[in-house]
């Protein structure tokens, strides 16, 4: 069933237990990010070190996939350098709109090919999208600082 | 037992014979953010298109003539159904654009010394002209406050609705809440201070008995697609000598009366505010919606939602968790019921009785500052209409437990 497909466990597990959410007190941005369609809302906060992530941290309120999907992508990024996560950032944004027709690489995405059911649902990929495009603001923002 | 015979009725709505995601019976519990279409309103646009179709008001030949004459039955009406009076009932594409006219028509009359009140329970559409209002004229904006039951706080009355209000401009039932407002002190306080009363009657148009008159209001907005009529058509009504009196707010064709190459002056209302070839085929579908709703009859139609309602509400609050937001009883309340349901959010909810075939809305429905007062960052909300009778409510009650134990695995 599409459902099962949607809400796999893997995101029930992240949304139960939310990986880096909790704010850290420095960083380098800090960027506010909502989705004005269901009122889901995120603060990331990052920090870099020589080009990489060496920080994220982040606190909000959404459904499961927005929630997991921040968890997940937290994983990912941490302590990879912002050109490897770009890479991984383009590759999630991919799957997300492939209308359920691509499965997702595991090598690079790891945890995040599980939301790719989130793809065949069109008024969830923005659920799916919400930390992923805080994150990408708030590297933008710390490089340019 | 419900006086109406709601499996004929269901009979008129070709969209019941289609099934959802594999199969299953459609549930539809969103009429509160549009309803679904009997077969007569379909076929009133179909035939227009197919019959009658040139632009009304305007050409010498036959099929103009059928045009105007179908838009101006539709007019007459909409003007019965509402106690009004013909000249009294303006065509907007949307309540939203109803809304926005009146807003925009009260700029030049409006001044910073001025206040306009509003609730903290309204739809965007009727909050966001007000606000935007104020900030072009430079008065100020208050607002009723919302208590904990989801009622209009009137304690203080005295000190919102002042000597200096213009306008208070209120929802009459709440797309959130299903709060029916008190209008009678509001409207008496509104009138002695020299206010006009406008009324976003969406949710109230469709559901229940209306006459302006009786309601001593003085502009009333709905809009057609919530009333079992089509998209691409609001109406609003307003006191004649009040449309007389505003400047109209779009321009262009047919709403003048003489235009030289540096002036124009206005035809009469309710044509100063419907510039532009209207949307005939959809005005003509509101008039066979409102014909049909009329068959159906709207007391047996208020009386069915409120039966309807105290059931819908007796089986949520048996659910533990669930916690209803707005009124838990039906006095002064409609068939709108929003909730929360342990820590499972609305838009998981949603989906799962989506997969069900069961059609809710999640979110904060346009009313942003109102869930926001509440304390909840989203809601699940069912609304009930003339063609839902207790099956779907048990069908939705079944849901949510059935979304308990899915989302609780692993």
């Amino acid at each position: 069933m599409e459902l099962d497909a949607l809400y796999q466990e893997v995101i029930l597990d992240h949304y139960k237990h939310p990986q880096h959410k909790g704010l850290l007190s420095t960083y380098d941005a800090q960027v506010h990010h909502v989705n004005p369609s269901c009122g889901d809302e995120i603060t990331l906060n990052i920090a870099l070190n020589n080009g990489s992530i060496s920080s994220l941290s982040w606190d909000g309120v959404g459904c499961s996939i927005s929630q997991a999907s921040v968890s997940i992508m937290s994983d990912l990024v941490i302590g990879k350098s912002i050109d490897e996560a770009r890479v991984i950032l383009d590759n999630f944004v991919e799957l997300m709109q492939s209308k359920g027709l691509k499965t997702g690489d595991p090598e690079i995405l790891e945890d995040a090919v599980s939301l790719a059911g989130v793809s065949k649902f069109p008024a969830r990929i923005k659920c799916a999208l919400l930390g992923w495009m805080a994150y990408k603001d708030a590297v933008l923002s710390a490089s340019t600082k | 037992m419900s006086e109406l015979d709601v499996a004929k009725i269901r009979k008129d709505f070709p969209i019941f014979t289609r099934t959802i995601r594999d199969g299953k019976k459609l549930v539809y519990l969103d009429s509160g953010a549009t309803s679904q279409k009997p077969q007569s309103v379909i076929d009133a646009e179909v035939n227009f298109y197919s019959k009658n179709n040139a632009a009304a008001h305007r050409g010498a030949h036959q099929l103009a003539e059928e045009a105007t004459e179908a838009m101006e039955s539709a007019r007459q009406i909409v003007a019965e159904f509402l106690g009004g009076e013909v000249d009294e009932i303006v065509f907007t594409k949307s309540a939203t654009e109803s809304l926005n006219l009146l807003a925009y028509s009260y700029t030049s009359l409006i001044t910073k010394d001025d206040s306009i009140v509003v609730t903290e329970m309204e739809h965007h559409a009727n909050l966001i002209p007000w606000q935007q209002l104020a900030e072009r004229t430079g008065a100020t904006l208050k607002w009723f406050e919302v208590d904990t039951d989801g009622r209009l706080d009137l304690s203080s009355i005295d000190t919102v609705i002042t000597e200096d209000t213009k306008i208070v401009a209120l929802t009459h039932q709440s797309n959130v809440l299903g709060t029916i407002n008190p209008l009678e002190a509001i409207v008496a306080r509104a009138h002695e201070v020299g206010a006009v009363v406008i009324l976003d009657a969406c949710q109230s148009v469709p559901h229940m008995p209306m006459h302006v008159a009786d309601l001593n209001i003085d502009f009333l907005a709905f809009s057609g697609h919530k009333a079992v009529g089509p998209t691409g058509v609001g109406v609003l009504w307003g006191r004649s000598e009040l449309l007389e009196m505003l400047p109209p707010f779009l321009f262009g064709g047919s709403m003048i009366e003489t235009v030289t190459m540096t002036s124009a002056t206005w035809a009469p209302a309710p044509r100063k505010f419907e510039a532009g070839v209207p949307n005939m085929a959809q005005i003509v579908g509101l008039g066979a919606a409102l014909n049909y709703l009329s068959t159906i009859g709207m007391e047996k139609i208020y009386r069915h939602e409120v039966k309807l309602g105290a059931y819908l509400i007796e089986r949520l609050s048996s659910i533990e968790g669930l916690r209803i937001v707005g009124p838990h009883h039906m006095e002064s309340r409609g068939g709108t019921v929003s909730f929360t349901f342990g820590d499972i959010h609305p838009h998981d909810l949603g989906q799962y009785l989506d997969a069900q075939g069961i059609a809710v809305r999640t979110g904060h429905h346009c009313a942003w500052p109102l869930t926001r007062k509440l304390g909840v960052a989203a809601t699940t909300r069912a609304s009930l209409y003339f063609y839902n009778d207790e099956s779907d409510v048990d069908a939705l009650i079944e849901g949510i437990i059935g979304a308990k134990k899915y989302f609780g695995r692993s």
